[in-house]
């Protein structure tokens, strides 16, 4: 669906970034100024990169080699920018149908009701840009590249401006993209929240290169990235099926391929397919097994790794039947307790840590 | 209560500055994208060129397009060879030097609403397929509107105020060439004129001060579209 190999030079900085993906929805995921903005203008073509190559949807856009180069205006991507870059003297109806009409008709699979409906921006059409709030903004941004029928959607952190409850709000409309119109999307982002909620593969970007792709569960359990994916909200991220719900107790058991886990604010029904992401900080490790805890989560387990960093704390990763969980210890606990490749242990997990932050929907 | 020639002069003076700012407009939007937008070799020098006529003084102007424009003139002649276009004693050559006078104010609105405008939005519009042409003319004309409405409305007024390059190249013909402050001029140069050149300046400045309304009004109207609050 998407293939991505380019090699660029913009002042100091050098961009050499190498991926494909056939999912609907890959993340570029990286610190600002890994390189990631300037990756999805080379697919947009606002940016002529030195050599490289862009193939979308089996469409060659770029390939320096053969010397082919589609302009921006005939590449029809849907390019969503972190600003909205709403026209701002059209109304919210003339800013959705701006690009309806380039795209050639029988390319043209969008339908104004159904985009309108699916963002509910009905009531927004006869405004202009400058009253809506900035989630408004992003609603019809999303429309607007939609309505232009594009090959593939690129949104380029399109919650950094907003607020929280706004962003809350918009994860949920491009969910509904992703579910109903199975649009291929390259979703820009450095929050790893937005990752486990959107994404299926990732590509983690580092000073201009991108550095591993993958399944988002084996990038993010991998301990080797741990320094590029997060101190502080990087964790292991697993698949898991909803398996019951405990009403009384607002409870949600989640089965996993080697265990279960207790979280709360879950909100799929069972039978669902969630993604959890448990954070490394959120992790104690135990060489026996507690007892008199209020840790619901024990999962028995073995040491797989043993992080080699040098500071007070260390990355371990324990193997859960087939899934790997990461826990961040201090380097003291690691000695005392001898952890080391090989050695049975548990996981502890305390369900609170798990909320409804840390669960996407499949 | 206005005699027959002072009539005359008012309307003239009216289709000479409309004229003025009419023809020089699509110019000096296509110079302010010039100036605004490209880099180019002797950018600098061009852009002294485009405001000379600010800082010249107005006769100099007019004598420059009586030399060039002229029944005798390089220009003058090929013009009226070819085309059977006539600048010189008419009042197309009246038009043509208050369009010249006024050409550096207009150029200069338009590059400055041109360079308050976001080009971030012109590439969005290029991703949704728009040709640089349609971009212009959907996305970055509406933007510059109010900078459009400002440098007509400079050059308009300057236009009705125009005297010296006029009366240079043109000179004073009633009826054809003889413009407001020419009249006003020419009235207070014959004995018993007093009172006709002050109803004419009374006129002048309701003229402008009317322009300056209407302007004001347009102006706002366009920046909240501009803007994109709701109107």
């Amino acid at each position: 669906m998407l293939e991505v190999d380019i090699r660029h030079r913009q002042g100091g900085f050098r961009l050499e970034a190498s991926f494909a993906s056939d999912v609907t929805v890959t993340a570029l995921f990286g610190k600002s100024g890994a390189g990631k903005t300037t990756v999805v203008n080379v697919i947009a073509g606002l940016i002529r990169p030195a050599a490289g190559r862009v193939v979308v949807n089996g469409q060659v856009l770029l390939d320096t080699a053969r010397r082919v180069w589609v302009p921006v205006r005939q590449r029809r991507v849907g390019y969503v920018f972190q600003e909205g870059r709403l026209f701002p003297h059209l109304t919210v109806r003339q800013n959705l149908l701006y690009g309806r009409f380039f795209t050639p008709a029988a390319d043209r699979y969008a339908v104004l009701e159904q985009v309108v409906g699916l963002l509910d921006i009905a009531p927004l059409l006869d405004r202009r840009p400058a009253g809506l709030s900035g989630g408004e903004k992003q609603r019809v941004a999303i429309g607007r590249a939609l309505l232009a029928s594009p090959r593939i959607l690129l949104l380029d952190e399109p919650l950094a401006s907003l607020d929280p409850g706004r962003k809350t709000e918009i994860l949920f409309y491009i969910e509904r993209l992703r579910d109903e119109l199975r649009i291929p999307m390259v979703y820009v982002t450095h929050e790893i929240e937005e990752i486990v909620r959107l994404a299926e593969r990732m590509v983690l970007m580092s000073d201009g290169r991108s550095v591993a792709c993958g399944a988002v569960s084996e990038i993010m359990g991998r301990l080797d990235l741990r320094p590029m994916t997060g101190r502080f909200e990087g964790g292991a991220v697993l698949d898991a099926v909803v398996a019951a719900h405990d009403l009384d107790y607002g409870i949600t058991t989640l089965a996993f391929d080697g265990g279960e886990l207790q979280c709360t604010g879950v909100d799929a029904l069972p039978g669902e397919r969630v993604r959890v992401r448990i954070r490394a900080r959120d992790v104690a490790i135990s060489l026996e097994r507690p007892t008199g805890i209020s840790m619901r989560n024990v999962l028995a387990g073995r040491i797989a790794e043993v992080g080699t960093q040098r500071g007070p704390e260390v990355d371990v990763r324990i193997e859960i039947g087939r899934v790997s969980l990461l826990a961040r210890l201090t380097r003291r606990s690691a000695d005392d307790l001898g952890l080391a490749p090989g050695r049975p242990a548990y996981a502890l997990v305390k369900s609170v840590a798990l909320d409804h932050r840390s669960v996407g929907y499949a | 209560m206005l005699m027959p020639d002072e009539w005359e002069a008012i309307r003239l003076s009216l289709r000479v500055s409309l004229w003025a700012v009419a023809a020089s407009l699509p110019l000096a939007v296509a110079v302010a994208m010039l100036l605004a937008r490209v880099r180019f070799p002797g950018k600098s020098l061009f852009d002294a060129v485009v405001h000379l006529p600010l800082v010249l003084p107005p006769v100099v102007v007019g004598y420059f397009l009586l030399l060039l424009l002229g029944r005798k003139g390089p220009l003058g002649a090929w013009l009226e060879s070819t085309f059977g276009l006539v600048f010189a004693f008419r009042w197309t050559g009246a038009a043509l030097a208050a369009a010249v006078m006024g050409f550096p104010l207009m150029v200069r609105a338009i590059r400055i609403s041109i360079e308050a405008i976001d080009t971030r939005i012109e590439s969005a519009a290029a991703t949704l397929g728009a040709n640089p042409a349609w971009v212009f003319a959907s996305v970055t004309l509406p933007l510059m509107l109010p900078g459009i409405i400002t440098g007509a409305l400079l050059s308009f007024a300057r236009s009705l105020g125009e005297f010296g390059a006029t009366i240079t190249f043109v000179s004073n013909i009633p009826g054809e060439t003889r413009t407001l402050p020419i009249a006003i001029y020419s009235y207070t140069q014959v004995p018993g004129g007093d009172l006709q050149a002050l109803r004419l300046s009374i006129i002048a400045v309701v003229l402008s001060l009317g322009a300056l309304l209407v302007s004001e009004v347009m102006v706002r109207r366009a920046t909240a579209r501009v803007a994109g609050r709701d109107a």
